[in-house]
């Protein structure tokens, strides 16, 4: 009698969760998709046209930053952490809790530091550089995890085969690992992607929320989402920001469809 | 069977096999040092981090009074008193994780027992779809459907705390949801089979042996849920209201401690801004407590 009153709600929490996330996705469409208008993409921001032009370059400058610098990062230290270090190593084990941790600090305390070390310490003042680096502390963890876990999946006979031929250690982590390897850690940077697009928080205070496109790596910007939260707190553009979250939702939605598609290939054994 | 196989490869990673045969090459040797100084940026990261949040926050809170400051009723541009906000994002993660942990793990039984395969494949791109969408989104949806329900239901402002914990309670279904089913997965086939042979029914195996045999990961589900709802800033701040006052009620204004850095620290300066890092502080302590507990958690498990 319990279990089936205990199935019942399983099936009502399970229509919940997904019933709710259908709204959300279509009620944003509904209300966003016809405010996405041209002007909105015009190149240059004005009071009157509010576009998004300047924040959807801007996202993207973020996100190219970030990833050219985390994703060397967080793959070496995959690397070293699967390949070069004892696995007994203390200092192993503390890059890999100082990794778990960087992972579990909230958006508003990197943006807290980022403004206290990057803008103000550094004196980079608001802007792309301070965004960038601010960022890039925060996707190195996902990117770190997803390489060692890829790295690790890919098992000591590929290796052992390599060395064998007579290839280094070198060699053998590039040019036999790490094709195999590509699709996980592909997938992590994708997902880390997709952090980065919808981040705000760590944004606000590094960034800064200028209207133009930033001309240099020291000027001050605003990304999709950071916009998409002024716009809504002014409460004037509120059609605007239903055009932009639809932006946001479709870069998400392909993001997610991209890491699907990624680690389906990997189920599939990689290559 | 993933277990042992990776176990296995650690095993031989302890004895690294061909370690000295190329020890004489120098970009080798490079290399290696390249790999050693990327893996030690998160130790330096975190290490600036604690360093720049503490030195900056902690002067203030001893130079204003810890107890004051702590158990201090009154938040203004010239009193600090944290005690709203503390309670604040207690009460709303509370309130958060108790709606929002029953439905997750519900619904992660559902997908890990209950779903056909058909739907599955559907279902778990959308949970890391629901994960993936930007917190601003989710905000920007309640302001604009829970706010209003809850104004024409209960009267008020609508911005409120009960606001922000439906709001929260929707934002961490994916992470209970996917750590929950990966627990309720993880627990050996040979249970339900044992259950069922000894005449239980298919649902009282999966709610009376099942859940229960992994009730340690949904634990940890449920503390990573925790630091996530205490966490999120950019939604919470969008229908919280947002008052800097002792929280008065479910349907009143709510202010926590990320909402109260946020919402302040644009013309913070002076004391003023140091009391918000300070707010930091005392946020990432929380934060501390709760990833601590799921790490000791985690190791618990692992072994």
């Amino acid at each position: 009698m319990t279990s089936k009153l205990m199935k019942i709600l399983v099936y009502l929490s399970a229509a919940f969760t997904f019933g709710m996330l259908g709204y959300l996705v279509i009620y944003i469409l509904i209300n966003g998709v016809r405010f996405l208008t041209p002007s909105l993409f015009a190149w240059n921001y004005s009071t009157s046209n509010v576009s998004m032009m300047p924040a959807l370059m801007t996202t993207l400058m973020v996100v190219a930053g970030t990833l050219l610098i985390a994703t060397p990062i967080g793959v070496f230290t995959g690397f070293y952490l699967v390949d070069y270090a004892n696995r007994k190593n203390p200092i192993v084990k503390a890059i890999g809790m100082a990794t778990d941790t960087l992972a579990g600090i909230p958006s508003i305390i990197y943006g807290l530091f980022g403004m206290l070390f990057f803008v103000i310490f550094l004196d980079f003042q608001f802007s792309l550089l301070a965004g960038i680096l601010t960022v890039t502390i925060m996707s190195l963890p996902v990117i770190i995890r997803s390489t060692e876990e890829a790295l690790i999946a890919t098992g000591m006979p590929i290796r052992q085969a390599s060395y064998a031929l007579g290839a280094g250690k070198l060699r053998t982590l590039f040019k036999v690992v790490l094709p195999v390897a590509m699709p996980g850690i592909l997938s992590g940077v994708i997902l880390a992607t997709g952090r980065i697009i919808g981040e705000t928080a760590a944004l606000m205070f590094t960034l800064g929320t200028a209207t133009n496109l930033p001309g240099s790596l020291f000027a001050s910007g605003r990304t999709l989402s950071l916009h998409m939260y002024i716009l809504s707190q002014e409460g004037r553009h509120v059609n605007e920001a239903y055009a932009t979250a639809v932006v946001l939702l479709v870069f998400v939605l392909v993001m997610n469809a991209l890491s699907t598609l990624v680690s389906k290939r990997l189920a599939k054994g990689g290559k | 069977m993933d277990n042992l196989r990776q176990g296995s490869i650690k095993e031989a990673h302890r004895r690294p096999p061909f370690k000295k045969a190329h020890k004489g090459n120098l970009i080798e040797k490079i290399m290696h040092g390249v790999f050693l100084l990327a893996a030690f940026t998160s130790i330096f990261s975190l290490v600036l981090i604690v360093i720049f949040i503490f030195t900056n926050g902690l002067p203030m809170m001893f130079e204003y009074g810890l107890t004051d400051f702590i158990f201090g009723q009154t938040w203004n541009r010239t009193t600090f008193g944290l005690l709203p906000m503390i309670l604040g994002s207690i009460l709303v993660t509370i309130g958060a994780v108790s709606i929002g942990v029953p439905i997750g793990v519900m619904t992660a039984i559902f997908m890990a027992e209950f779903c056909p395969k058909w739907l599955y494949e559907f279902l778990k791109p959308a949970v890391n779809l629901m994960a993936g969408i930007p917190s601003i989104v989710y905000g920007f949806f309640a302001l604009r459907i829970i706010v209003p329900q809850i104004r024409q239901l209960f009267g008020g402002p609508g911005n409120s705390m009960l606001a922000a914990i439906m709001l929260l309670a929707i934002m961490i279904l994916p992470t209970v949801i996917s750590l929950s089913e990966a627990a309720i997965r993880s627990v050996p086939r040979s249970y339900f089979s044992g259950s069922i042979a000894l005449g239980a029914s298919p649902e009282r195996s999966i709610f009376s042996v099942l859940v229960p045999a992994a009730k340690s990961g949904i634990f940890s589900s449920i503390v990573l849920g925790v630091g996530r709802a205490i966490g999120e800033t950019m939604a919470v701040v969008m229908v919280a209201g947002n008052q800097p006052l002792m929280p008065r009620g479910l349907t009143e204004g709510v202010r926590t401690l990320t909402t109260n850095i946020v919402m302040e620290m644009a013309y913070a300066s002076g004391q003023h801004r140091d009391a918000l890092v300070a707010t930091g502080v005392v946020l990432f302590i929380f934060i501390m407590i709760i990833n601590t507990t799921f790490l000791i958690m985690k190791n618990k498990e692992a072994k």
